[in-house]
């Protein structure tokens, strides 16, 4: 049997609701990615050593093992110990922690780049370190890495497809579920590679859309 | 003790990096509303002692006071924080390089200190900026973003933003000598103007006419230690030392 789209508005809805799980779980990744992200890095540069040591294991895990792994881990290992998340929570606890450690690296090369002289500057009229840092360093820092995060941000949609495997209903699994009830793999999987890369084309916007904002603030 | 003579006050300055000593017990003494300038080779250690005094390089030996209290005193260290952070507010401090923070306009790079560290609401905040940039001659550039500034532009907002603290004192870190000649001229008149409203003021400068013509006293630094002090027109006409001949002359040839 050769190609045939005209099954396919009969199971959008299905579709449709499963690109919002996408975009709902990549979103909320996202954004603890992003603020996690910036966390880990002033941890990992200015926290004290007993601090810094079970962070550093807490990265070595999340950069040196599968994503897969790690989302089992989450969503069936930890229910051993009495912690029961629902999948959509373990899934962005899981995609959120994995790229805030590849985004923390971002930002601690980020911030060890901005100037001496505006630590300095923001010394001298009295400003505390910590509150330095905060107003000063790290959004100089951040700014200067909002390229490389975009495409981490773009390579965690496109691991948001991992959360299938923990059940939640998001746009893989969606077409996967189609295609058990039609037999239609090829349509099905066509679709979603198409919702993804439309998904990845609004991302791209809204990235430039920042990009363009903090131009001139740079 | 009288306020007058002690308002600011460097006793036995001392700093060593290593086993180069680059302060070599330099004491000094600036009176309230007092303009001293600091002139030296590059080296002599005069950028040094100026950033000693709001402690960015701290001592090795030796005190800094202002107005009766001392910046760089001893105590434990969560507390010399909080101690050096209400120092620092009364010490304003302006770059060679600027140093303005890229991602405010000139209004915010203004206006954070005050509203952070004085709990200024966002219209007392912005209002005083105000102020401060129409004082520099700025006021039409309030939003703007430093990389829309030329270098004297940004030089005098960052001047703006030192005098927003209300500091006590001014230190200046030679602050014209990044500037292109054509907007150096600017920044001076805005120092110029400081002076004749009796702000105390510590000038590292290259700019032998700029200190003749605003300050009391220049101190002329060799090797980490004041070798010459003395009111502008005696310094620069009559130097009594070899090396601050020598200095003065090769200074002028550079100049031609």
């Amino acid at each position: 049997m050769g190609l045939d789209f005209s099954i396919i508005p009969d199971h959008l809805d299905v579709i449709l609701l499963g690109c919002l799980w996408t975009i709902g779980i990549t979103v909320a990744a996202a954004i603890l990615s992003f603020f996690g992200g910036i966390i880990f890095a002033v941890m990992a540069l200015y926290a004290p050593w007993f601090v810094r040591l079970p962070f550093r294991v807490v990265e070595w895990v999340f950069m040196g093992t599968p994503l897969l792994l790690q989302l089992f881990l989450i969503y069936f290992g930890l229910v051993q110990i009495g912690i029961d998340l629902p999948a959509f929570v373990a899934g962005v606890i899981g995609l959120g922690l994995h790229f805030a450690v590849y985004n923390s690296e971002l930002i601690q090369t980020a911030i060890l780049a901005v100037d001496k002289g505006q630590m300095e500057a923001a010394r001298t009229v009295g400003l505390s370190r910590g509150q330095a840092l905060r107003k000063v360093v790290i959004p100089q820092a951040v700014r200067a890495v909002i390229p490389p995060i975009g495409n981490n941000m773009i390579a965690l949609l496109k691991d948001s497809a991992l959360v299938s495997v923990i059940g939640v209903s998001e746009l893989t699994l969606s077409a996967q579920r189609v295609i058990g009830s039609t037999y239609r793999p090829l349509e099905f999987y066509l679709l979603a590679a198409a919702f993804y890369y439309v998904i990845n084309l609004c991302m791209e916007w809204v990235q430039r859309k920042i990009e363009r904002h903090i131009a001139l603030s740079r | 003790m009288t306020a007058k003579t002690d308002f600011v006050q460097i006793r036995h300055a001392q700093k060593s990096f290593g086993k180069l000593e680059v302060l070599k017990d330099i004491s000094l003494t600036v009176e309230r509303g007092q303009i001293v300038a600091i002139i030296g080779p590059s080296g002599s250690g005069k950028s040094t002692l100026l950033r000693a005094i709001n402690d960015l390089d701290p001592l090795s030996g030796g005190e800094v006071w202002l107005d009766g209290v001392q910046v760089n005193k001893t105590l434990p260290h969560r507390q010399y924080e909080k101690h050096i952070n209400e120092m620092r507010q009364q010490i304003g401090m302006v770059f060679q390089h600027f140093n303005l923070f890229p991602h405010m306009t000139a209004l915010e790079n203004v206006s954070m200190a005050p509203q952070m560290l004085k709990g200024l609401s966002d219209e007392a905040a912005a209002k005083l900026a105000e102020e401060q940039l129409d004082h520099v001659g700025m006021l039409e550039k309030v939003d703007a973003y430093p990389s829309q500034l030329s270098g004297g532009q940004k030089q005098r907002v960052a001047i703006a933003r030192a005098l927003a603290m209300s500091p006590k004192l001014m230190l200046f870190d030679e602050a014209t000598s990044a500037l292109d000649p054509e907007l150096v001229d600017e920044v001076n008149a805005v120092m110029k103007k400081l002076a004749q409203e009796h702000m105390t003021m510590i000038i590292v400068t290259h700019e032998m006419d700029f200190a003749a013509s605003v300050c009391d006293r220049v101190l002329f630094m060799d090797k980490g230690v004041v070798v010459e002090e003395g009111p502008p027109e005696v310094l620069f006409k009559n130097p009594t030392q070899q090396r601050t001949r020598d200095f003065l002359r090769k200074h002028l040839e550079g100049a031609k």
